[in-house]
């Protein structure tokens, strides 16, 4: 047991309903709570820092994008909430994913797994290897209900039809014993979110879900997902490198980078006026039609390697505006504006840059 | 694969090539890991042993494999016979060490013709393409479709009265194992080539005018070879075994061939009484199929980047 | 399925075609004399090589000759043996000794090698493991005839567990030893298989997929995992099918099973060429059935394959 860890609330109540499951209700509509988590994977070559001391919420309703380059430990952190990491290698020293109110790295794991699907689901980037190829689709979405809810065959799999019908699928009453290799990418991803939304789940996280999809199909799937999202009054998390599709769903950003929170701030705010260099960085990358003919700003170098971050800022070999204190200290996540954190000693500068 | 998995092996690669590594090539990548699996070496010092076995005999024994001494027929390991002596009085030691070179010349050369014919032909079918292919895959699927030693054994039969040299012999099982052994590579050379051709190195070249042999020859077999390699690598080990099994039936090699299936095939009859005629040839063929396994296994493990 | 079950079928047809006339050639048209070696150790008398030219349509052109001959294997008639009796006649009664012992060898086979196969791959590194690579490793190395007399040796012999012989009834309790030593390679590689496939799918992404809508690892692993997982097993298993058939020729007579392998062992030994060749042929189109109805059922269990 963890003691050292610092709580920002006491230890939510656990309640039962009716059937004798154990029921999640948000304080303040507070769904997650990540708070100083750190995840180490432990390798032949050395231990590789993922995620060094990672802090942030999320509320019911809201969007909240992890924007990242490989490597930045997004995906991991989407992992780690959801418990999907290879516990060997993969080894979390410290912190707490508190789901209202309920740490979930200390809970048992058989309760853990009854959150997984019902309370907290997931989608994947590339959803052809994400189904499984041998069981029809009908059968894939209904199981989520024959497992978690103990529903017959026939009952779950007219669930399962509804729910294709809700993700715009065609002909969802015939199409249901299809198999994923029948269907094109666009609604294969449709199929994942019918899966995750099954059972009404109160955070959805999406990692990289458009990054597989050409461009028209990528606007219909997020689309999607903002719908559901309104409707069912769900906390979104969405995983991305791909600023464009963040600028359209998200109410705030968080940019991580060499496993550590560089930036968070609403979405207005950061596309007007970034307060970190890597941010700024990324924007300034984003090709644009006026810029027709001038070479493409890119930030150079290579994300660090996780088995030796570099001391100082993790960004310092690569910042424009490196100092020698970047160097050798490195910076907090601070409050730098209202509602806005930055870990950078110039964030200001960056701001009124 | 998970976002995990991808840091773990990114690191891991980095870490080995010191953050900026030299260029290296896929085949000295594969020595590297090769040479580093204590199985490899092994299987190499076996095989290195037996193939001395088969090409210099008398390096390992001055006693003459034909020469029958009746009176201690079938007695037990001795100073004088170091592995006893079989039902017909021969030297068993040195009928082993004189038997490796039948197995050693059946294994190798029958690798040898399916490689060539089966990589061939699979290459032609794959570079090819169109109806060449469809029907160059229809022939291969019937000859894969007659089981290895059933067609051996029709083949010999047919073939019983001709050829009853030494060489001949030899050559006849060779023939029979490879006229069955190509199609299982030709059909993996043609899925290795139809996955290296769309290459866009391969793409490269045929825009630069090479000539399509230049391109098989420099671009595509280099890539594609691999997985070939291992197989047959292993089906050595498996050929020997079914020669050995052929003559154990009396349809492969037969005296005065000195191999360990001849001999395993006259010892069987003493079993209950002399074991040892049993145990020493087939201590040896087992040994020596298991290191051609051991070192496919190792060559395998080199080339693949998942299990390293 | 319906369409897949006939495209199926109509592939077969030139291979059976293929097959039948490849076996046809081999043993009929090839360059030489058809009758040496056929009559035991003298030469055939003239009648005898009248008859058999005769018989097997050899003044026909060559494919009239073949199509007699596909004519005859449709009838059932597989030639005469050199006592004048007809091969199928002395089949007969062999084939349900031969069925027996291949069926409980591929019951083995499947049970243990698949059980063996998974308890490896879910324990992957742990000594279950080692246990299993190391002694399959083992098992594919000695050839099978090794392992019979072995097995025949020490179980049968010294320690009077199993009968060392198979009677005329062939009872279930005798053939089992002798089924054990026949599906022991099989085993081997259906284990190997089993391992490779299984590790290779827990690492895939749907069954990330499964544990993130909070199924239990049992239900990930053993349904969703297990079940790709099979799939090249299956075809592995009808494949070897036919190793099975040969192999039944020499588990056969070491055990002396009154079955169609003991036939051929026969038949090679009397030099009794038709007898060989009819059995064999016999085998070879069982096998070529059984690889149908593996092929079908692929189809059935991967949907992939079935909406091509």
């Amino acid at each position: 047991m963890r003691d050292d860890v610092t709580t920002t609330t006491e230890k939510a109540p656990l309640t039962k309903n009716a059937e004798g499951k154990i029921t999640y209700t948000p304080t303040d509509g507070r769904l997650l709570d990540v708070e100083n988590l750190h995840v180490e994977f432990h390798t032949d070559d050395g231990v590789a820092r993922a995620i060094n001391g990672v802090n942030f919420h999320l509320d019911a309703g809201e969007s909240l994008a992890i924007l990242g380059e490989s490597g930045s430990g997004k995906s991991v952190t989407a992992q780690a909430i959801m418990g999907i990491l290879d516990m060997p290698p993969a080894k979390i020293p410290d912190g707490a994913i508190k789901y209202c109110g309920h740490d979930l790295l200390t809970m048992p794991d058989d309760q853990r797994r009854w959150v997984r699907g019902a309370e907290i689901a997931m989608i994947f980037q590339d959803a052809l290897s994400s189904l499984n190829p041998v069981f029809p689709v009908g059968w894939q979405i209904a199981e989520m209900f024959r497992q978690h809810r103990g529903m017959n065959k026939s009952d779950s799999l007219a669930q399962a039809v509804r729910l294709m019908e809700r993700v715009a699928i065609p002909a969802a009453k015939e199409r249901v014993k299809a198999y994923p290799h029948q269907f094109s990418g666009g609604m294969r991803q449709r199929i994942m979110i019918a899966m995750a939304i099954a059972l009404d789940p109160a955070v959805l996280i999406a990692d990289e879900p458009t990054t597989a999809l050409d461009v028209t199909v990528q606007a219909q799937i997020m689309a999607l997902l903002q719908e559901l999202q309104q409707e069912r009054h769900m906390g979104l998390i969405l995983i991305t490198h791909d600023l464009g599709v963040v600028a359209d769903v998200a109410d705030r950003i968080a940019v991580m980078y060499s496993g550590r929170l560089v930036e968070t701030a609403n979405v207005y705010d950061l596309y007007a006026k970034p307060a970190h260099p890597y941010t700024r960085g990324l924007l300034e990358s984003i090709p644009r039609l006026d810029q027709k003919g001038q070479t493409l700003a890119a930030i150079g170098g290579l994300p660090p390697n996780l088995l030796r971050i570099p001391p100082g800022c993790a960004f310092n070999p690569r910042c424009r505006m490196a100092q020698d204190i970047c160097r050798q200290e490195r910076p907090e996540l601070r409050e730098v504006a209202p509602g806005r954190m930055s870990a950078c000693h110039f964030a200001e500068e960056v701001i009124n840059a | 694969m998970s976002e995990s998995a991808v840091l773990v092996e990114g690191v891991e690669a980095q870490a080995a090539q010191g953050d900026v590594g030299e260029a290296r090539s896929l085949g000295a990548d594969a020595w590297r890991s090769l040479r580093k699996n204590v199985f490899f070496w092994i299987s190499a010092v076996l095989i290195g042993i037996l193939v001395l076995m088969a090409i210099w005999p008398s390096l390992f024994t001055s006693t003459d494999p034909t020469a029958s001494v009746l009176a201690e027929a079938r007695s037990r390991p001795s100073s004088s016979a170091w592995f006893g002596r079989d039902i017909q009085g021969y030297d068993i030691y040195s009928r082993v060490i004189y038997g490796a070179r039948a197995s050693i010349l059946v294994g190798v050369m029958t690798t040898a013709f399916t490689v060539l014919l089966g990589g061939a032909i699979g290459t032609i079918a794959a570079y090819a393409g169109g109806w060449a292919d469809s029907l160059i895959s229809r022939i291969t699927d019937i000859f894969f479709a007659v089981p290895l030693l059933l067609g051996a054994i029709l083949f010999m039969s047919a073939l019983s009265g001709t050829l009853t040299s030494y060489f001949g012999v030899i050559l006849k099982v060779v023939l029979a194992l490879s006229l069955l052994g190509w199609p299982s590579l030709a059909r993996l050379m043609r899925s290795s080539v139809l996955q290296v051709m769309p290459n866009d190195y391969v793409q490269a070249a045929r825009a630069l005018g090479a000539s399509p042999w230049r391109i098989i020859r420099s671009h595509i077999i280099p890539n594609a070879m691999g997985p070939m390699i291992v197989v047959s690598t292993i089906n050595l080990g498996a050929y020997i075994a079914a020669e050995a099994t052929l003559s154990f039936l009396g349809i492969g090699l037969v005296p005065p061939v000195i191999s360990w299936g001849v001999s395993i095939n006259d010892a069987i009859v003493g079993l209950r009484t002399t074991p040892h005629m049993l145990l020493f040839p087939s201590l040896f063929l087992s040994i020596t199929v298991l290191a051609f396994i051991m070192l496919g296994d190792a060559i395998r493990d080199a080339f693949d980047p998942k299990t390293r | 399925m319906g369409k897949y079950i006939v495209r199926r079928l109509l592939q077969m047809i030139p291979v059976i075609i293929g097959t039948t006339f490849l076996i046809f050639y081999m043993v009929f048209a090839m360059p030489g004399d058809p009758t040496a070696g056929k009559c035991g150790e003298r030469p055939c008398s003239a009648a005898y090589i009248a008859k058999y030219r005769a018989e097997h349509n050899l003044d026909d052109p060559l494919p009239v000759q073949y199509a007699k001959y596909v004519g005859k294997l449709a009838q059932g008639d597989l030639g005469t043996n050199q006592y004048g009796v007809p091969v199928k006649d002395d089949l007969k009664s062999r084939y349900l000794v031969t069925g027996k012992l291949a069926l409980m060898a591929i019951t083995v086979e499947i049970v243990i090698g698949i059980i063996a196969g998974i308890l490896a791959g879910i324990r992957k590194g742990k000594f279950i493991d080692n246990l299993v690579l190391i002694s399959t490793l083992f098992v594919i190395s000695i050839p099978v005839f090794v392992i019979g007399a072995l097995a025949q040796y020490f179980l049968g012999v010294r320690l009077g567990l199993f009968p060392v012989t198979v009677t005329q009834k062939a009872s279930f309790y005798e053939l089992l030893m002798p089924a054990f030593v026949l599906g022991s390679l099989s085993i081997a590689y259906v284990a190997r298989l089993t391992r490779t496939n299984l590790v290779e799918n827990l690492r895939a992404d749907y069954v990330r997929t499964a544990i993130a809508k909070g199924l239990s690892r049992r239900r990930a692993v053993g349904l969703h995992a297990l079940r790709n997982s099979m799939i090249p097993v299956v075809t592995f298993i009808g494949f070897d099918f036919g190793a099975l058939l040969g192999g039944a020729i020499v588990t056969e007579r070491i055990f002396n099973i009154q079955g169609i392998g003991g036939y051929i062992f026969r038949g090679i030994q009397m030099r009794d060429g038709v007898a060989v060749v009819g059995a064999v042929t016999a085998l070879v189109i069982v096998y070529l059935f059984v690889n149908l109805l593996v092929d079908i059922l692929y189809g059935v269990l991967d949907p992939r394959i079935s909406h091509e």
